[in-house]
């Protein structure tokens, strides 16, 4: 009998133990990664010519990492196409795991196309940053991009940063910085001191479930108190001002529903901020492979999957980010169920019970951060008429509620073509979602939640790439 | 002060530095085998390297791919996210900008300075 083939899409900590528990149930894996190295956002390596002889030290967990990448790269069972992106997914069969069309680096790139019996989508999710005046400048980074720099390449973003946002990825963001050699002048976080407090102490068996990632904040703090980095809760970063770059930036306190604090605007000199409102997942290839989605409102919408990880698509399994924003920790567990089960494993195998615990603790957990840093709605309190929203575009606060507003525009694709918001390079991957925020705020119906990541195509391809014929990777 | 790379010297990964030389709209850059190009412009003290619809400066935002402000020609080959491609030795990269809108109301890809 030949062996159940699982296409794995995603190489971080839920795309590896999605990998990993596949081959362990005795299936053929294809492992992809549009990244060179395998670890995703929160093992992000260091690149080979680096030649790093310590890289663990700047990983919570690099032993346990290490040894499940060397199994699952060097299994007899596993081809790892790392630098391969996959740009569409295909059903030609409705009963059947969709095809997957991948494009390996390279100019032009190689195309190909997978057959699975199965399919894993593990690709994350990437930073939210809300709009504010000034946040096009230069130097003004998302907060996971100073992370990716300062962990994946030694570039510390600035000199002088301040980070800004909400949740408790701004700590290890303001710690790399540190590590780098940045001075931090502050660490901002939005959500006020009582919510934060409530949110994270409530239920505490919860937390005592989650020691790993309990214990990587409390490193996190220390880290910043030993420093005497300013933590300060319930303040936001309102404006980023500067003459072609970011020179400094204006905090305001803001209340619960995070309207401003009149008066209690500050200015900080920085040459660098780092910005992150929680995350976005990933959701294109889970659209377009046709999967439900669960979630009312634009920002929070993920993938609905059930207590096997099994999405609504015949043959197509999710985990990690792109079902909730969880952390490492549940991402791993959910990859291993979900990799499990696409690979046929017994359903009744004695380790699922404990997974899926781990899976159901990262949830509870993952519940009880987004609890204490909620978006506060009044946010766009913060625009002006002239502020970017569409950083491709430039397109302003103004026309999207303009168009919001105009009858002849309340549809989202003709108020796309009229403010031209979300049509630029990114294909509204950094504004749609607020877009459809402001817009469900403004009035304008837009009934289809998943909307916004609706991108048939997940990655650009080049049409000398299209017209080359497709390798046949698995036949 | 700008951004910049942590010293191999004081560096705790302890890593090994080898460097790649590329030119930057004709200009000689220096960085070191393993860098995004967006990791060497930083590196050098550039921030911005693209102009946005209306001429606003742009560089790095997402850092993974995500958000295409940092795009860049390399040696002719257009849009290309600095974030994502590593630095080769002779690489000529060039900056890119985006048009305004065209009279008829198609508006260009991005497209090489001139
Ligand atoms: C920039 C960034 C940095 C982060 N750093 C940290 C950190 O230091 N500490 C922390 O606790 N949390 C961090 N996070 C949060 C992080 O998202 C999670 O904790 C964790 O990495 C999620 O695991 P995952 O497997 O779901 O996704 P990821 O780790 O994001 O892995 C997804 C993988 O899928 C790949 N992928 C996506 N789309 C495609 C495609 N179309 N084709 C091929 N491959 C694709 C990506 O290259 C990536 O390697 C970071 C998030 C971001 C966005
Ligand atoms: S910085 Fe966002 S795509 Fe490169």
């Amino acid at each position: 009998m030949s062996r159940r083939h699982v296409v794995v899409v995603g190489a971080g900590p839920a795309g590896l133990a999605a990998a990993d528990a596949a081959l362990a149930a005795g299936a053929r894996v294809t492992l992809v990664d549009s990244a060179e190295r395998p670890g995703g956002q929160y093992h992000r390596m260091l690149p080979d010519a680096y030649e790093a002889a310590n890289p663990e030290v700047l990983h919570h967990g690099w032993a346990a990492f290490d040894r499940r990448v060397r199994r699952v790269l060097a299994h007899d069972r596993c081809t790892w196409l790392a630098g391969t992106s996959v740009w569409a997914l295909e059903r030609e069969d409705p009963a059947r795991a969709p095809l997957v069309h991948v494009l390996g680096e390279g100019s032009p790139g190689r195309r190909g196309v997978l057959t699975p019996d199965a399919l894993v989508l593990a690709p994350g999710a990437h930073d939210r940053v809300l709009p504010f005046p000034g946040w096009e400048l230069p130097g003004v980074f998302t907060a996971g991009a100073a992370q990716a720099l300062a962990k994946g390449e030694r570039v510390a973003v600035g000199e002088r940063v301040a980070v800004a946002g909400t949740g408790p990825f701004l700590l290890p963001v303001a710690v790399s910085l540190l590590e780098a050699g940045s001075q931090v002048a502050e660490v901002l976080e939005a959500a006020g001191g009582a919510r934060v407090t409530r949110g994270w102490l409530r239920r505490p068996w919860e937390l005592a479930a989650q020691a790993g990632k309990t214990g990587e904040l409390v490193s996190y703090t220390a880290a910043l108190a030993r420093a005497r980095v300013p933590y300060l809760l319930g303040r936001a970063v309102v404006e980023a001002r500067g003459d072609g770059r970011v020179e400094e930036i204006v905090s305001a306190r803001v209340r619960a529903d995070w309207s401003v604090v009149p008066g209690s605007e500050r200015v900080t000199a920085v040459d660098a901020v780092c910005v992150g409102h929680g995350f976005t997942p990933r959701l294109e290839l889970l659209v377009a492979a046709g999967c439900a989605v669960r979630g009312g409102t634009p920002d929070a919408v993920f993938v609905q999957v059930d207590d096997d990880q099994l999405t609504s698509s015949p043959g197509v399994y999710a985990a990690g980010e792109v079902t909730g924003i969880a952390g490492a920790p549940a991402s791993r567990a959910e990859g291993a169920v979900a990799g499990w089960h696409a690979a046929g494993g017994a359903p009744s195998a004695r380790p699922l019970t404990a997974l899926r615990r781990g899976r159901d603790q990262g949830r509870a957990f993952a519940g009880r951060l987004a609890a204490a840093h909620p978006i506060g709605r009044e946010w766009p309190g913060w625009l002006r008429d002239d502020t970017v929203v569409c950083r491709c575009e430039e397109s302003d606060y103004a026309s999207v509620r303009a168009a919001a507003g105009d009858p002849a525009t309340t549809e989202a694709r003709v108020a796309k073509l009229g403010t031209r918001a979300g049509l630029g390079p990114c294909q509204g991957r950094m504004c749609a979602v607020t877009v459809a925020e402001l817009r469900a705020r403004l009035g304008a119906p837009d009934a289809d939640a998943a909307a916004p990541h609706r991108r048939p195509l997940a990655e650009p391809v080049r049409l000398g790439e299209l017209a080359a014929p497709a390798r046949e990777y698995d036949g | 002060m700008s951004p910049r790379l942590v010293p191999a010297g004081s560096d705790p990964v302890r890593r090994t530095e080898r460097p790649v030389a590329v030119t930057v709209d004709g200009e000689a850059v220096t960085g070191i085998a393993g860098q995004t190009i967006a990791g060497l412009l930083l590196a050098s003290g550039r921030r911005a390297w693209r102009t946005g619809p209306s001429g606003a400066r742009r560089g790095v935002f997402c850092g993974i791919g995500v958000c295409f402000d940092c795009l860049v020609s390399v040696n002719g080959e257009q849009d290309v996210r600095a974030c994502r491609r590593r630095a080769a030795d002779g690489d000529a990269v060039s900056t890119q900008n985006r048009r305004p809108p065209e009279a008829d109301g198609i508006r260009q890809g991005p497209e090489e300075a001139s």
